[in-house]
């Protein structure tokens, strides 16, 4: 048995949306290099929706692949929706985490919270 | 595939795997059976007891078969902790970067009132036998260090802390599971008194290990039963096994010069080529250590993600990081010799074996190189190190 479903295989060879907004309207970074896994959202939105998302992450191969899935979740989606996205919907589109992974998938949806927050606080 | 991952396990020899299938199909007798078929298993376990007591200086009766490395910790260390309580003596030396089949052991003990010291590994991964004098005490039962280590390759000088433990009246266990048939062992010119092996990690069989106690070592039981192994360890023998023990370690044994003399040159030829990774380390000493033993921390990346990358090219390896373990932090063996958590979850151990060529070495460094930079190229750690935010650790 493999360690990872295919889905999260994919994601991990095959990251989408990696990479910086230079001029970000959010920007959230959550973990630390202790516990190995940093994740940093960054979200330019325009009339209430996520127009793009890229995040950047150390971690391991869910950690990745669970940042990926994430900001496949909300790129396109209006801010509201985005907000509304949980770790299971993550963990779910991924086919599912090994239960010790589970985290990751956490960790993604704390991050799209703490862009969303920065957005806010901007505003 | 380039599997470079020998300290997990190795590829049975040949003449281990034919000595197996031989034993299993005609030599299914109990060697506890009185009539001939039984004692024909009889001898086939002898003659393994005899050729492994040869390599490492011991004698045959000084050979207890056990199912592998860690059974033979836990009875060395069980053992040990027995005789000494019966004289109030409970305090056991061992260090921090031991395998967990020591430490969990020792922890028993520490429950049931035993106090044990740890002692530093230092940055080179180098126990100092001063070290071991100055810790031992008068109710000192047991001195427990490891050969080789499992993680990061560093060889103790075992001689000068048998000699140390030899001068002052105190029981040496070494577990010697990744040195068996990679290096040269005599258990009486090194005063080991305990030494625990283990057959797969010299091209023998899963399942199957040894315990050397020097004759008048009282040993203790972990498993009772019948009385086989002179009683101290009940069960059939697992004979097709240990008879394949048996020939993999003679001919490991009698192909170290060869062995040692090809894998260390491309050792050191991957630890120079990954030397060139900008904050990149070796872990441990680079030159007390073992043949095919490369360890490196990486900065700015995460160990696991490493693995997969490099499984992808077709290259089987290891890593200290959290995430390949399960729990939430990297290898204590990392830890103990002063790496911070940070740089220990980007750990790359790559255990080489015979059968590798410069062109995989070669191979092995393009391809870390590649998806060091690759993972890098995404990580905020790095991105942050890069612009100056925090400074570099290694």
């Amino acid at each position: 048995m493999a360690l990872y479903s295919e889905k999260v295989m994919d994601h991990f060879r095959h990251p989408r949306n990696v990479g910086v907004i230079e001029d970000a309207d959010g920007v959230g970074e959550v973990g630390n290099a202790k516990c190995g896994d940093i994740m940093k959202m960054y979200l330019k939105i325009e009339d209430g929706i996520v127009v793009d998302v890229k995040f950047e992450t150390f971690g391991c191969g869910s950690a990745i692949a669970s940042s990926s899935m994430a900001t496949e979740l909300i790129k396109g989606k209006p801010v509201e929706e985005a907000r509304k996205l949980t770790n299971k919907a993550v963990a779910e589109a991924l086919d599912g985490l090994p239960d010790y992974k589970m985290h990751c998938s956490v960790l993604a949806q704390e991050a799209i919270e703490a862009a969303l927050e920065d957005y806010e606080s901007k505003k | 595939m380039i599997y470079a991952d020998n300290a997990a396990t190795t590829a049975m020899s040949e003449a281990a795997i034919s000595r197996m299938t031989e034993l299993i199909r005609d030599t299914y007798g109990n060697p506890s059976s009185l009539y001939s078929f039984g004692q024909k298993a009889k001898e086939v376990l002898e003659q393994a007891r005899e050729d492994v007591a040869a390599v490492i200086g011991a004698e045959p009766r000084e050979i207890l078969f056990t199912s592998g490395g860690s059974e033979a910790d836990n009875q060395a260390i069980i053992s040990a902790a027995r005789i000494g309580e019966k004289s109030g003596k409970k305090h056991i030396v061992s260090s921090a970067f031991e395998h967990h089949a020591v430490l969990h052991t020792l922890n028993k003990l520490a429950k049931e009132g035993f106090e044990i010291t740890l002692l530093d590994v230092h940055e080179d991964g180098i126990i100092r036998p001063e070290e071991v004098d100055k810790s031992i005490r008068n109710d000192t039962c047991l001195v427990t260090i490891m050969y080789a280590n499992n993680e990061i390759g560093t060889i103790q000088d075992i001689k000068a802390i048998g000699a140390v433990c030899k001068a002052r009246g105190v029981l040496f266990h070494t577990d010697a599971v990744q040195a068996v048939g990679h290096l040269k062992i005599d258990v009486k010119e090194e005063n080991i008194d305990l030494l625990s092996a283990s057959a797969h990690k010299f091209h023998g069989p899963k399942g199957v290990g040894f315990l050397y106690a020097r004759k008048g070592i009282r040993l203790t039981n972990l498993i009772e039963g019948g009385a086989q192994e002179k009683g101290k360890r009940a069960g059939t023998e697992n004979v097709p096994g240990i008879a394949a023990m048996a020939a993999a370690l003679k001919e490991a044994y009698a192909a170290i010069d060869v062995n040692t003399a090809h894998l260390v040159p491309i050792r050191d030829r991957i630890i120079a080529g990954l030397g060139e990774i900008p904050h990149s380390a070796l872990n441990g000493d680079a030159a007390s250590r073992l043949p095919g033993n490369i360890n490196y921390c990486f900065e700015g990346i995460e160990g696991e993600s490493l693995l997969l990358l490099l499984d992808d090219k077709g290259i089987a390896a290891s890593s200290g990081s959290a995430c390949t373990s399960g729990s939430l932090d990297p290898s204590h063996v990392l830890l103990a010799i002063g790496r911070v958590h940070d740089v220990a979850h980007g750990s790359l151990r790559l255990s080489i074996g015979e059968d590798i060529t410069e062109e995989d070495a070669d191979y092995i460094i393009s391809s870390v190189k590649e998806v060091v930079e690759y993972l890098r190229g995404f990580s905020p750690v790095w991105r942050d190190l890069v612009a100056g935010k925090g400074s570099f650790i290694l």
